[in-house]
């Protein structure tokens, strides 16, 4: 049985006038189905085009990405489409809900381009928003709403489809940290019900509510393992050197945790 | 489905942006209103000009004869024998001889426009008069060369306050019996003088011993259908040949003819007419794709996040596309209301300016239906490469986009 992301030396390459920008480069990794991972990177590390490619939102230069079995790199672009509509759902920083649009309308967008029938549409789309919720407020438009409302909404659109996987890019990055508490923790009950949950951001004390962290510094893991160990949140070069090294004789090193 | 969801965002987007979408309609709502009034003007020229015709007779032909010295000649019998021969194609014929050289006279008063006419007994039921007051003129009249004659409205007004019937008539030194007044055909009294109101109708042998001819030189044929005008000229125009076997003693004109080349002209005045308003649609469709552009700009993180969420390439082209097409096709209706608006406008004020002409500017239904289409296709051509840009978008980028 094979895991639910698998990165197999995993390259992106960027041309940047003479200079090659290695923003990944050979990561190998997997995350199975059910975990709750926090990637974590100063910016420049990686974490972004790390996000990018699991979310199918770009494709791996070289290397092989396999999602659910499938390699990513041979899809077209209609069907990256159609793996992001099924298998992904995304929760950003800045919320990205569509301004002109009521809650029910934000939420339901997956679900027409999934073709859902809409009157099915609608209950699905209330179902999920009272379960974050936000029930009262079904025709409200966003920026009538706080931003840990909205994140909560955007939650709600990555759950509308009952994706297998929930793809969380800085989700309290825009929140105070009471409010950025109550969403994770919204994470971690997704996680609890089944949902396999990736945490992307630099903050360390957020990604330390995630039991596995992959660290990434200049595109490359230096440490993937238990968020217990120390070793998880190097400052200092040298030593994030020395893990790099290790990282580099070891790839599969903590793979397994 | 998808079409009928697409649909409806469109219209909330045109409806979140108002003022700029009218403004960019406004091209497509000029070019289809002017489209609209053209089409409406030249379908009214071309009625009045049928109209005009059909009351002299749209299904009449006009046919000379000089012969040629030709050593036969075509009888007024042959002549008749030509329409029973071709009943499919001609129904009635009438020698119709001009007497020019005299002037008419009633009393001291000379008539100088009025047209006198030899012609058969069933003339004046081909030509579409009514019988107002006495008689026709009879077969016995030219058989026996009577000097009666039927005359016009007008001149029994101006001549004989109306009671024409029993009185004479002069033409030059020649004294007529006037046995029956006709109905007037013009509507104005004040344009009756010189036209068909202003006539004198005698019998056909009479005007042959007037002008001092033995043959007659002028007929008037009514056409079975006016849709075989061409079947109805051959037919007397190759009787004819075979008589006098040269082209050049005879000429057939038809009506018909005539009007074809009025309505030629007029619709050839009418395309350059819709071709420079077509320009306008043209603009208007540019100024479609200028707004597109901005708007797939301005919607560049929507169009990101769409995509995040699995929209396809396709699925967001057609939501352009389908923006584009429906804010043209609201300024297309826009157009249509308009034009129909200024058609009834004009169609009142034209007999204000111009008294005693009306004509009926009506664009009808395939106008309508064709601008309209038009409309839309020009909002879809032009609205196709802003939204091919949106479909091209790289979800990265545009999620990035601030």
């Amino acid at each position: 049985m094979s895991a639910l992301i698998e990165f197999n030396e995993v390259c992106k390459f960027y041309q940047m006038g003479d200079t090659t920008v290695k923003a990944l480069d050979h990561v190998t990794m997997q995350i199975e189905a059910g975990e709750f991972v926090a990637i974590v990177g100063q910016s420049g590390s990686g974490k972004s085009t790390c996000m990018n490619i699991i979310g199918c939102l770009d494709v791996p230069t070289a290397g092989r990405y396999r999602l659910n079995g499938r390699d990513v790199g041979k899809m077209r672009r209609n069907e990256l489409a159609a793996v992001r509509n099924e298998m992904l759902g995304f929760v950003f920083q800045q919320y990205n809900l569509l301004p002109k649009l009521n809650l029910m309308g934000n939420v339901e967008v997956p679900l027409i381009y999934a073709r859902v029938p809409r009157a099915q549409r609608r209950a699905r789309a209330k179902a999920v928003l009272e379960q974050v919720g936000l029930g009262d407020k079904l025709k409200s438009k966003p920026n009538q709403l706080s931003g840990g409302q909205q994140q909560r909404v955007s939650i709600a659109r990555a759950l509308v489809r009952n994706p297998p996987l929930i793809l969380a890019d800085e989700p309290t990055g825009a929140l105070d940290t009471h409010t950025g508490r109550e969403v994770l923790g919204m994470l971690q009950e997704l996680n609890r019900q089944g949902h396999t949950v990736i945490l992307i951001t630099h903050d360390n004390s957020i990604a330390m509510q995630a039991p596995r962290i992959i660290r990434l510094e200049d595109g490359r893991i230096v440490y993937d393992g238990d968020a217990n160990s120390p070793d998880a949140f190097v400052a200092s070069p040298a030593l994030g050197a020395r893990l790099r090294q290790q990282a580099e004789a070891q790839p599969q090193e903590g793979g397994q945790g | 489905m998808l079409l009928f969801d697409t649909f409806i965002l469109a219209l909330k987007n045109i409806w979140s942006n108002k003022m700029r979408t009218i403004l960019t309609m406004l091209g497509i709502i000029i070019g289809v209103t002017a489209v609209i009034v053209i089409v409406g003007l030249g379908n009214g020229m071309t009625q009045s000009v049928r109209d005009s015709f059909s009351s002299m007779g749209i299904n009449s032909m006009s046919v000379s004869i000089w012969g040629r010295g030709s050593s036969r000649n075509a009888t007024v019998d042959y002549m008749y024998d030509i329409v029973k021969e071709n009943a499919q194609y001609l129904k009635a014929i009438s020698p119709n001889i001009q007497i020019s050289s005299y002037t008419v006279k009633e009393g001291r008063e000379d008539y100088r426009y009025t047209g006198v006419y030899g012609v058969n007994e069933d003339y004046t039921a081909m030509a579409n008069y009514t019988l107002a007051d006495g008689r026709g003129l009879q077969y016995m009249d030219i058989k026996e060369n009577k000097y009666v004659c039927v005359i016009g409205d007008y001149l029994a007004r101006e001549a004989y306050n109306g009671n024409a019937v029993g009185k004479d008539i002069k033409v030059g030194p020649y004294r007529f019996r006037i046995v029956g007044v006709l109905a007037p055909k013009a509507t104005d009294p004040d344009m009756q003088e010189g036209g068909e109101d202003d006539r004198i109708y005698v019998p056909y042998t009479v005007a042959m011993r007037i002008n001092q001819k033995n043959t007659v030189d002028s007929y008037t044929v009514i056409m079975a259908d006016e849709n075989y005008a061409n079947q109805a000229k051959m037919a007397v125009e190759n009787a004819l040949y075979a008589i006098y076997e040269d082209d050049d003693a005879y000429y057939v004109y038809s009506m018909s003819e005539l009007l074809e080349q009025m309505n030629q002209t007029i619709s050839m005045v009418v395309m350059v007419l819709t071709l420079i308003a077509g320009i306008s649609l043209l603009v208007g469709g540019i100024g479609i794709m200028n707004i597109m552009l901005v708007s797939v700009s301005e919607r560049t993180r929507e169009i990101g996040i769409r995509k995040a969420m699995g929209a396809r390439e396709r699925t967001i082209l057609f939501q352009f596309v389908v923006e584009a097409g429906t804010t043209s096709a609201l300024g297309g209706l826009l157009g249509i209301l308009l034009g129909y608006a200024l058609s009834a406008a004009a169609t009142a004020a034209v007999p204000m300016i111009m008294p005693g002409e009306s004509v009926a500017i009506s664009p009808g239904t395939s106008a309508v239906l064709v601008s309209f289409g038009i409309s839309v296709g020009i909002g879809v051509i032009f609205g196709y490469l802003p939204a091919l840009r949106a479909a091209r978008l790289n979800p990265i980028e545009a999620l990035r986009y601030e």
